[in-house]
């Protein structure tokens, strides 16, 4: 199973997934994320999905998960680059993701986090 | 289709007074379509069905009937998409039995041979019927789609904020299609504000609140914020009677407050020039 890559740019840690995640691969990016955000000292977190086809509602929850594991380190999470039905599954899941903000696509996550702080 | 020496019998009296028959068929047909179709082409589709009905008939040629009843379908779904009534349609084939009866008459020793051939052309006649009507059924289902693209526009209002003018009542399908419309419009425009008016929705009930609440969740899930404009003052009462809460989505009276709060949202102003 290969690992999301997490990269860190300047306080800003990018997550990118490029593949239709498990129950699996998505807790071992919580846990990494979490690692992470421990020794980095990251202010903000971007999570880019625009390759992601495919969510179902332990997804969607867990993407809440990681915004509030990211606020107890006092880092916002951005979801990025939504695909309009992922947007509509999530929807009638009743998954509105209230823990964490959305932007349409990374340049405008980054924006979003530059302009909050 | 079971070929016996009736239909034999009956093939042959078809082919020998052919002329007279099809000349009288013609006549009763061209009768009933009221000058929609000229004399020529209904002539042209009787010769046409006439020489495929007596290949059917002999019974040499086993795809004939199979022909048969396509040419009857093609005939019946021209006449249908050129507005004929179901009647017109099938009298076109039914005039033949007329015609026929007129020629054999009294004669006794056809009488027989004339009800098997009355029951095949009632058969295609049938068919002729249910080819209409699918194809009208059909006509409606895209009557329907065209009907409801039309009724479902995204249009740019500004760089960044694009306008979702609903008019008509917002149903379960509609409401459907307005999302996805509205989130592909939000990817490929990139915009990041949009404005759902519903000024043309004539009753904003449980359900009808319950899909806007549905489109503005999903538009937030792209990070766009949608702000619901066009609130009639009826509207608003029913709302508010029905206990429904729009939450923290902005919702204003006129597409004008909207378009002015999303401009706001997005950093930009309007000012005098």
């Amino acid at each position: 199973m290969e690992r999301v890559p997490i990269i860190k740019i300047g306080s800003t840690l990018f997550v990118s997934i490029q593949v239709d995640l498990d129950d699996e691969g998505i807790m071992r990016l919580q846990e990494d994320l979490a690692d992470t955000l421990t020794t980095s000292r990251a202010r903000g977190v971007i999570i880019d999905i625009t390759a992601v086809e495919i969510v179902d509602s332990f997804i969607g929850r867990m993407l809440n998960t990681i915004g509030s594991i990211s606020r107890l380190f006092d880092a916002e999470t951005i979801i990025v680059g939504m695909r309009p039905a992922v947007a509509i599954t999530l929807t009638e899941l009743g998954l509105s993701l209230r823990g964490v903000r959305t932007a349409l696509n990374a340049e405008k996550g980054l924006e979003l986090l530059n302009g909050t702080r | 289709m079971e070929v016996d020496n009736t239909q034999g019998r009956m093939a042959t009296y078809l082919a020998d007074h052919r002329e007279k028959i099809a000349d009288r068929w013609c006549d009763l047909v061209v009768g009933t379509v009221r000058g929609r179709i000229s004399a020529v082409e209904v002539r042209r589709e009787i010769d046409d069905f006439y020489a495929l009905l007596l290949r059917a008939m002999s019974g040499a040629d086993e795809q004939a009937f199979g022909e048969l009843r396509a040419t009857l379908e093609e005939l019946s779904r021209s006449r249908a998409r050129n507005g004929f009534t179901p009647s017109e349609t099938a009298l076109g084939i039914l005039s033949l039995k007329d015609a026929l009866h007129e020629l054999v008459g009294e004669s006794a020793e056809l009488v027989g041979e004339y009800l098997t051939f009355s029951r095949m052309i009632d058969d295609l006649a049938l068919h002729t019927f249910e080819t209409y009507s699918a194809t009208r059924e059909q006509i409606i289902a895209e009557q329907t789609t065209a009907v409801l693209e039309l009724s479902t526009p995204v249009v740019r209002l500004w760089d960044g904020i694009i306008g979702v003018p609903l008019v008509g009542t917002l149903d379960s399908a509609r409401a459907q299609l307005v999302m996805e419309k509205l989130l592909d419009a939000l990817v490929s425009s990139g915009a990041s504000q949009a404005v759902i008016d519903i000024t043309g929705v004539p009753t904003v009930d449980t359900e009808v609140a319950q899909h806007l609440l549905k489109t503005v969740g999903a538009a937030r899930l792209l990070g766009a914020e949608c702000t619901i404009s066009g609130i009639r003052p009826q509207v608003a009462q029913t709302i508010v009677a029905l206990g429904i809460e729009f939450g923290d989505i902005a919702t204003k009276a006129t597409l004008a407050d909207a378009l002015e709060h999303s401009l706001r949202r997005a950093g930009l102003k309007i000012g005098p020039a």
